[in-house]
């Protein structure tokens, strides 16, 4: 039962991660018509910049200095080469991307060099957030904290004691993610630059009538993008893994979010991110294949079979595929996505 | 009228088997026969890869999965051939490449071909790597870690013709490139083609004229298919092994990075590209650790300014030849060659400092590069180098500005021109 | 007689809003219809109904008898309804007589064929050829169709919609955009071209209108006012007063 709950948990916060990063490209998506290929570049880019920004500064600043480095680059980019190609369709744009995706990996290597970095999270966020107790006889409890080790360990054989603790760092990370989307959302639906970035969403032309920068707002919303991507790297980049190939990693599982999700809706991406999220949580942590559910129903398997790839396949290893696999299914039974709109 | 457009057009085509069956005797080394023979290969990759690009307007990131495919199929037929007894020539190992090539792309096709544009691009991308987890996870087919080998030499071979040397196996590779480039050429001549064409300019009026768009799309899909799958059997056979990266996210970015570097909009501009790419991965990656990202910045500029690619930029250069005007710009071509060499030579030299910096810190601070000794602890070469570079791009800015005024003239020139040729 | 073209309680509605609130009419074979009414009362949507572009919420199209609603559209096409784009929608990298050959292949039955030459097919050649000539484009057969006039790309559009050799044709503001001498020209090319066709065209211009059609339909708010003969329909009251009744639609009437 606590397994349930805590990987309910860490896939739910992985999911908010993806959330993070898959909101800002349906953002940019929705707003601009580009698919962003180089977000995840951006993701990676708010990991390394936070790993150097937090070496002279510590953790904190980081999470706030760099996802404005990374959103005022990625406002660069929009102003000087975006703008450019916009004239040529989407599919430049998205070409564009695709080599600024190229030439963000090499940059990075040239810089930070090629083997992973030591980012770690603050001290503040070591250790468990809450520890769930599970002792035979008890039921289930909750602890604040870590749990001490005497509590976890049961001299009596007839009792069974697990403790399944749930890391600060992922709480943290759920926090920031919620906390983040909450204000994107205010900010999109109470102020005023969020009624016109609103407008511009599926009237830029009109906007621009009405005497609005059109060009400008869109510049703030790509940087307002690539910032939260940037964000998430911080995030990311230090409770998981700070190298050069984690943005070829996330990079495809964020398109899949999207295209899942439908592309162009928020709601949709929602979804699909918390779906994924716990979906490739959960797998990972299960070592069955078919072999063994072929066992526990008591079926007994010929030689050929017993040695047969796939019906050893168990499901951590199959976990990898699982988000293309969705995609490819939602694709054969529901092009439009989730909660997508019809596209054009 | 007709009959000198047909000339020229045998010449082009006997000029283009002269050169293949040549080039060897020229590049008659270990290293050129190899790089002839990667391109051959690489050429029928790329032009597949435009039927989808160029001629249909999809935009595929996941093309690698049809070569790669193909050349996994075309080494498991190999050696069954060779052990099992398969009655498959290895002259004729390509077409089963082709033949999975093309099954991939029927099976894989109508998922894909469901939507176009970006979304068809974010299919193309979770499929290819879908394809590259799994062959991580079926060792069978995928061979896993160390991949699959295979023997091409035949002991008794027709006119003595073993496939042990690499000059026989380019003969071969030559043979297919020229039969492929052929066929898809004409391709391009044929209804289906017209329609593709159409299907990219203005996907919506192809249904009110009686075609289902979906249709023309998957049916060009199927195609590319199957001549990427030749491709992968030539590289099976060239290779004699296939390791998972055939089928990976890399390989398929590069069909698509020099496929639009050679240009998209014309036949000839992926034979271009595919020609650089082979020359980029086997020799430039020698001469510096920072090719990947000259291409990256590249490729984005080719985007920003010359989106039709290295073709159209000679198409343009030879439209303006046709109206005798491009001599006035030899000079401005000279200016910009130069000044951009000053950019590079400082440019690159900062680059291949840091670099030394990153990775080769133990071989000391002096390295030699262009000629020159550099010393990344002494603050005058980082100097020296970032003064090049800026006074070889304020320079590269003054030519540029004059050459596009005066490229803007000729251009407005030969307008009127083609204007008063049509109203006579 | 099967009518060429009938619509039975046709509506149409987006979201709430009912664009097509009922719509009856009855076309004959080789009849010319024009459709006029104000902007917004749904003549485009109309057509995007009968050509397949979009569905109906409920009601019938037929065609020759047949039911087309809901059928995709080159369904439609390939049953021999054939339409024109208010916005110039031709195939802009193709030349002029490309386009044109485009518009005929599927209607002389060469499909998805990859293992014949284009230039061989020599009745495409030969249709494509007469179009061109009956559009007066010959001499730009290979220029780019971006970069024709306006006008000239107007006549191309025409070209293609009846390329097919379409039986009904629907024309959705053929000559929008064009100065008075340019409309006088295109309405005399419209004439030639769709001889013995059924032709339905929507239309602002009251003189294309009145000199083209036999009889007019006036579509107000997504109904039929009224569908007669031009007199009639310009004695009309109601007619008159919820659209004609305007000096700018009686000068365009009395006309060049």
């Amino acid at each position: 039962m606590e397994f349930f709950v805590i990987s309910m948990l860490n896939g739910l916060s992985y999911g908010l991660l993806l959330f993070m990063l898959s909101s800002g490209l349906t953002l940019i998506f929705s707003m601009m018509g580009v698919l962003n290929f180089a977000h995840a570049s951006f993701y990676m880019l708010g990991a390394y910049v936070g790993f150097t920004i937090a070496s002279f500064t510590g953790f904190w600043w980081a999470l706030v200095l760099a996802p404005l480095v990374v959103g005022a680059l990625g406002a660069l980019f929009e102003r000087y080469c975006l703008r450019r190609v916009h004239k040529f369709g989407h599919v430049a744009e998205l070409l564009l991307t695709f080599g600024l995706a190229y030439v963000v990996l090499e940059l990075v290597q040239l810089v930070w060099g090629r083997i992973a970095l030591e980012f770690k999270p603050p001290e503040s966020l070591s250790g468990p957030l809450f520890t769930l107790i599970n002792r035979t006889g008890d039921g289930l409890s909750m602890m604040m904290g870590a749990a001490p080790k005497e509590l976890c360990r049961s001299a009596d054989a007839a009792i069974r004691v697990v403790c399944s603790p749930f890391p600060a760092t992922r709480g943290f990370m759920m926090l920031v993610a919620l906390v983040m989307l909450f204000s994107v959302w205010l900010l999109l639906t109470r102020t005023r630059i969020g009624l016109v970035i609103q407008a511009a969403l599926t009237h830029p032309h009109m906007v621009e009538a009405l005497g609005h920068n059109v060009p400008r707002v869109f510049m703030l919303v790509f940087g307002a993008g690539t910032a939260l991507a940037g964000l998430a790297g911080v995030i990311g980049g230090s409770i998981f893994l700070t190298e050069p190939a984690m943005a070829a990693t996330v990079g495809p599982i964020i398109f899949v979010v999207v295209v899942v999700g439908g592309m162009g809706s928020l709601s949709g991406a929602f979804l699909a991110s918390v779906l994924i999220g716990v979906l490739q949580t959960f797998a990972i942590a299960f070592d069955y294949s078919l072999a063994t559910l072929a066992g526990q129903l008591g079926l007994s398997l010929s030689q050929g079979l017993r040695d047969n790839t796939y019906i050893n396949m168990t499901l951590s290893q199959v976990a990898p595929i699982l988000p293309f696999l969705l995609l490819v299914l939602m694709l054969i039974f529901r092009p439009r996505g989730l909660l997508g709109t019809r596209e054009g | 009228m007709a009959s000198s457009f047909n000339r020229s057009r045998w010449i082009v085509w006997t000029a283009f088997a002269l050169v293949m069956v040549v080039a060897p005797k020229v590049f008659n080394s270990g290293l050129g026969l190899t790089v002839l023979s990667q391109m051959g290969i690489a050429i029928i990759a790329c032009l597949s890869y435009n039927i989808l690009f160029g001629q249909g307007g999809m935009l595929s990131f996941g093309h690698a999965v049809y070569t790669g495919l193909g050349s996994f199929l075309a080494i498991h037929a190999l050696n069954a051939a060779t052990h099992g007894g398969l009655p498959l020539p290895v002259a004729l190992v390509p077409l089963a490449g082709g033949l999975a090539g093309l099954g991939f792309a029927v099976l894989f096709g109508y998922v894909t071909t469901r939507k176009a544009g970006t979304t068809f691009a974010m299919i193309t991308l979770g499929l290819g790597e879908l394809v590259f987890a799994m062959s991580l996870m079926v060792p069978e087919f995928f061979g896993g870690e160390g991949g699959v080998s295979g023997n091409r030499m035949v002991r008794d071979g027709l006119w003595g013709i073993t496939f042990g040397p690499q000059v026989q196996v380019y003969y071969l590779i030559a043979i297919y490139t020229f039969v492929c480039v052929a066929a898809m050429y004409a391709f391009t001549r044929t209804p289906l083609g017209g329609m593709l064409n159409a299907v990219r300019d203005n996907p919506e009026r192809v249904e009110f004229v009686g075609y289902d768009t979906q249709r023309v799309r998957y049916l060009a899909f199927i195609i590319s298919g199957f001549f990427a799958g030749i491709a992968g059997g030539l590289a099976a056979l060239n290779f004699e092994i296939v390791t998972a990266e055939v089928v990976g996210a890399a390989r398929s970015g590069g069909y698509l990075l020099f496929t639009f570097l050679g240009g998209a909009t014309f036949f000839f501009g992926p034979i271009l590209g595919a020609v650089l790419m082979v020359l980029a991965l086997v020799l430039f990656s020698e001469f510096t650790q920072a090719w990947l990202l000259y291409l990256g910045l590249i490729f984005l500029l080719m985007v920003m300014f010359a989106p039709g690619g290295i073709a159209s930029l000679i198409m343009m250069n030879v439209r303006v030849a046709m109206f005798g005007r491009l001599r006035e710009l030899l000079l401005s071509y000279l200016g910009l060659a130069a000044t951009t060499a000053l950019m590079f030579a400082g440019g690159t030299s900062i680059i291949e400092m840091v670099y030394h910096l990153q990775l080769n810190q133990s071989e000391g601070p002096v390295f030699a590069y262009l000629g020159m000794n550099l010393d990344v602890s002494k603050p005058v070469h980082w100097l020296l180098a970032a003064l090049l570079l800026a006074v070889g791009a304020g320079l590269f800015e003054w030519v540029r500005r004059g050459f596009v005024h005066h490229w803007g003239l000729i251009q407005a020139a030969i307008e009127a021109d083609i204007r008063r040729r049509e109203a006579a | 007689m099967t009518s060429a073209l009938e619509l039975k309680g046709l509506r149409k509605n987006f979201g709430k809003t009912e664009i097509i609130r009922g719509i009856d009419l009855t076309v004959q074979k080789g009849e010319r219809i024009g459709l006029i009414g104000p902007n917004g009362a749904g003549k485009s949507t109309l057509f995007n109904l009968i050509s397949g572009r979009l569905h109906p919420t409920s009601g019938e199209v037929r065609l020759n008898g047949r039911r087309i609603d809901g059928l995709k559209p080159y369904e439609i096409n390939r049953l021999g309804l054939s339409r024109s784009f208010q916005i110039t929608n031709i195939f802009p990298k193709l030349s002029v007589f490309e386009n044109l050959r485009c518009s005929v292949l599927w209607s002389l039955g060469y499909k998805y064929s990859f293992w014949r030459f284009l230039a061989n097919l020599h009745d495409a050649n030969d249709r494509a050829e007469q179009l061109m000539g009956m559009i007066r484009l010959g001499a730009k057969r290979n220029a780019l169709a971006m970069n024709l006039t306006y006008a000239e790309q107007r006549a191309l559009e025409i070209g293609i919609t009846i390329g097919g050799g379409a039986d009904v044709i629907l024309l959705d503001e053929p000559t929008a955009g064009m100065s008075h001498s340019e409309t006088a020209r295109f309405t005399e090319l419209i004439k030639e071209v769709t001889v013995g066709k059924t032709l339905l065209t929507v239309e602002h211009d009251m003189g294309v209108v009145f000199g083209l059609a036999d009889k007019i339909a006036v579509v107000v708010y997504g109904e039929v006012l009224a569908f007669d003969t031009p007199e009639a329909v310009r004695a009309n009251a109601r007619v008159q007063e919820a659209y004609l009744g305007s000096s700018v639609a009686d000068a365009q009437v009395g006309g060049p």
